[in-house]
């Protein structure tokens, strides 16, 4: 028992301050992307060629990039020849409709607002979740599950993750759907209660992911049930999700956009 | 021993035109030889010629023993009745190419898909297979009883549908149908390699981002005959073993968890952490997400890195004996770990265990030991064994696998830090053509075997990858065995498989 007592001292309080304050991310962190279209030749595909999910779309201003298909690797960075599309560390990456997440030159990301009148009356300060992995590689899987460690303590802001679709408010969906997950993943969302909404995390969730060309799945969450909520990544920060969840219940910014342009 | 396999090493490839065609008797017999003498068979697998592929590991000498045969019809005589380590192998056999094991015991669907070829489904299943439908052993009697459970689980966690054979809490039997994550990612890799082949190798099993990469570089590396400085080989070691720290870490928190002792639990959720954000601090992803590439790193580990992870690394590893080593002075703790789960050394052998859970059994099988990969020819790291086959021992092969792999990151970290940084690696040359080659990873869970044949154009013509879980399932399901069904969380998370590593 003493043992257990010294370690507890040792170990200490860690909860991360966030909200208040941003936990320090690591400088090779890939956040928001960002484009400096006035560096882009005339008539240069390079970024989108080089993109493997092709979420990179050379309009007339320059490269518009699908942040739901984007899998945040450095591949568009590297074959640029003129350095003109970069990473940012903004964290900040959910919006509420997925033509938000086609982000032109320019363009401001559109962030996720709250969400309004009765589901706001409901779960805004009590959001209970229910998880379906619906062909996920356990990546955003570990890291939606490292939001209930004593580090995150999703608990303190009224949101948990419950055993039951019964219980749920929410769905969280991860993965591309496979087509052996659609059933499951359609049942137990019809077996949530309403008013009920749906979160999907990850580029799989999002359009497919790495799999977004193979017949085996359907490219997302949104092929079965409707998505309230689009978290971007592979797999996202777990700060990207919690910040995420918290826009939903309107705990952030009540008009979210950054301060970043693309 | 006359039959002609061919004999090669991890890595190493072997031209198609030096690999005859075995008659498939002798095909046979020459690999349940082999196993009687103590190989193991790493992987079993067909292709539309229709041919078999078999990779048959000496884990003494540190060879591999590859052979294949043509089948002059889609059928052959099972191995498993004298081989159980090949039962999963021919059910999948079946399942992708219709090619039917005849005399297989337990011949079942394993992902539950339409056959690549599109020929005759070996179940006569028509349109698209339902997944969890197939004919589950049962036992009748008074009183007996069926627990489903799943696909979809009480947690976050990955589907897969469990059913036990029960009698009360008794549990006579527990069978494991899976397939609900598959994603077709052997198939996605024909014709390759593709621009998404890495990130699909990335994220087969996405919490062996590492493990999975590494295979597939080094199996692209061999093709092409590139070899690595020792420093891409440190680095490539120090990505491996802050991804085993913290799996291990997170899996020894949550047994914690399953037994109701919070302390350690709750440190070792957030410890994991701790690791995670040290590989996000060189690849900028906690799951290692590109940073390993073919022909070397596309995140380098540069000397001032080095240093300043060092002592991130000595804090990290502080918090975390600390928090484990409650566990091992806990009554409450130690009587439910050596009570539960337990799986007999000799079938842990005869099912073809890997890994974690083999070496729980006493048998010394690490990758990293028998067929030295990367940097563990010039660094070796000892494998860690228990005898006893139980959770505890399952818990104690992690918690010294540990120290293991910090005194090697510690080791590696410290020499990085003295040796300059070196240039992102040349784009590999197209690959040799008709080629095949094995590349063997030990991940945190155990072995990874990805085997790649190439065609006369220099793509693959098959692409075969076995993760540890692919072995292991099987485990979980013997240490079921005459265990109490509410125990099952915690044999589980004593093995903590893929779902998706195993579905593909």
């Amino acid at each position: 028992m003493i043992s257990i007592l010294l370690s507890r001292l040792r170990q200490g309080h860690r909860t991360l301050p966030y909200p208040k304050a941003l936990p320090t991310l690591p400088e090779r962190f890939r956040g928001l992307p960002a484009v400096n279209a006035s560096r882009c030749p005339d008539g240069c595909r390079t970024c989108a060629e080089a993109c493997p999910t092709e979420a990179i779309r050379i309009e007339e201003k320059g490269p518009r990039i699908d942040l739901g298909r984007c899998l945040f690797c450095p591949d568009c960075v590297e074959a640029c020849p003129e350095g003109a599309i970069s990473f940012t560390r903004d964290h900040r990456l959910s919006v509420r409709e997925r033509e938000d997440l086609h982000l032109g030159p320019g363009a401001e990301l559109r962030l996720a607002g709250a969400l309004e009148g009765e589901l706001m009356r409901l779960f805004g300060r009590s959001l209970k979740l229910r998880v379906v992995s619906a062909g996920g590689c356990n990546g955003c899987e570990v890291d939606v599950n490292v939001l209930s460690t004593v580090a995150w303590d999703l608990g303190r802001f009224g949101i948990q993750i419950v055993a039951s679709p019964r219980h749920a408010d929410g769905l969280v969906v991860c993965g591309p759907v496979t087509r052996n997950m659609e059933e499951g993943l359609r049942k137990t969302w019809e077996a949530m209660p309403e008013p009920r909404i749906v979160i999907a995390v990850g580029s799989c969730a999002l359009s497919g992911g790495p799999f977004h060309h193979r017949p085996e799945q359907l490219g997302g969450a949104a092929a079965v049930v409707p998505v309230d909520l689009f978290i971007p990544g592979c797999p996202p920060h777990p700060l990207t999700i919690l910040d995420g969840l918290l826009r939903l219940l309107g705990r952030l910014e009540k008009v979210g956009t950054t301060s970043r342009t693309l | 021993m006359s039959v002609p396999f061919v004999s090669t090493r991890n890595g190493l490839p072997v031209s198609l035109a030096d690999l005859p065609f075995i008659p498939t008797p002798e095909f046979r017999e020459g690999i349940l030889d082999r196993v009687r003498e103590g190989f193991r068979l790493a992987a079993l697998f067909a292709d539309d010629g229709p041919s078999l592929w078999a990779v048959l590991a000496d884990d003494d000498t540190g060879t591999l023993q590859v052979g294949r045969t043509h089948l002059s019809q889609p059928s052959f005589a099972a191995l498993t009745p004298k081989c159980p380590q090949a039962h999963l192998f021919e059910r999948e056999i079946a399942e992708q190419f219709g090619i039917i094991p005849t005399g297989h015991p337990w011949l079942k669907p394993v992902r539950f898909h339409r056959p690549w070829n599109e020929g005759p489904d070996a179940w006569g299943r028509a349109g698209e297979p339902r997944p969890g439908v197939m004919d589950f052993y049962t036992v009748s009697g008074e009183e007996v009883h069926e627990v489903a459970v799943g696909p979809v689980h009480a947690g976050v966690i990955e589907p897969g549908h469990f059913r036990f054979q029960c009698h009360g809490e008794h549990v006579f039997h527990l069978e494991i149908a899976l397939g609900y994550q598959h994603r077709g990612i052997e198939r996605a890799f024909l014709a390759g390699p593709h621009p998404l082949s890495l990130k699909q190798a990335e994220t087969l099993a996405g919490d062996t981002s590492i493990g999975h990469a590494w295979a597939y570089c080094m199996a692209l590396e061999g093709l092409v005959g590139r070899s690595l400085s020792p420093r891409v080989d440190r680095v490539r070691g120090v990505a491996l073993e802050l991804e085993r720290m913290a799996n291990h870490v997170g899996d020894l928190g949550a047994l914690a968890g399953d037994v109701g002792f919070l302390p350690t639990a709750s440190y070792c959720g957030r410890i994991r952490g701790d690791w995670l954000n040290l590989s996000a601090e060189v690849c900028g992803s906690r799951l290692g997400r590109d940073w390993l590439r073919p022909g070397g790193l596309r995140h380098e580990l540069d000397p001032g890195l080095a240093e300043r992870m060092l002592p991130r690394v000595e804090k990290a590893w502080a918090d975390t004996q600390d928090a484990v080593e409650l566990l091992w002075g806990a009554a409450s703790v130690m009587n439910r770990f050596e009570a539960a789960g337990k799986v007999d050394p000799a079938q842990a052998k005869d099912a073809g265990l890997v890994g974690v859970a083999l070496r729980a059994c006493g048998h010394p099988r690490d990758v990293r030991k028998d067929h030295p990969f990367g940097p563990y020819t010039a660094h070796p790291v000892a494998p860690a064994i228990a005898e006893s086959g139980n959770v505890h021992a399952r818990a104690w092969v992690r918690w010294n696998e540990l120290k293991e792999s910090h005194r090697h990151l510690a080791e590696a970290l410290e020499a990085l830090g003295r040796s300059p940084a070196e240039a992102a690696p040349e784009p590999l040359p197209p690959l040799a053509l008709e080629r095949f080659v094995v590349a063997l990873t030990e991940g945190w869970r155990g072995e990874i075997l990805h085997a790649a044949v190439t065609d006369g154009e220099g793509r693959f013509a098959r692409y075969k990858v076995v993760d540890p879980s692919f072995h292991n399932w099987f485990g979980l399901a013997l240490a079921l065995r005459g265990e109490q069904i509410s125990d099952f969380p915690l044999c589980n998370k004593s093995f903590n498989l893929s779902y998706c590593g195993h579905d593909l």
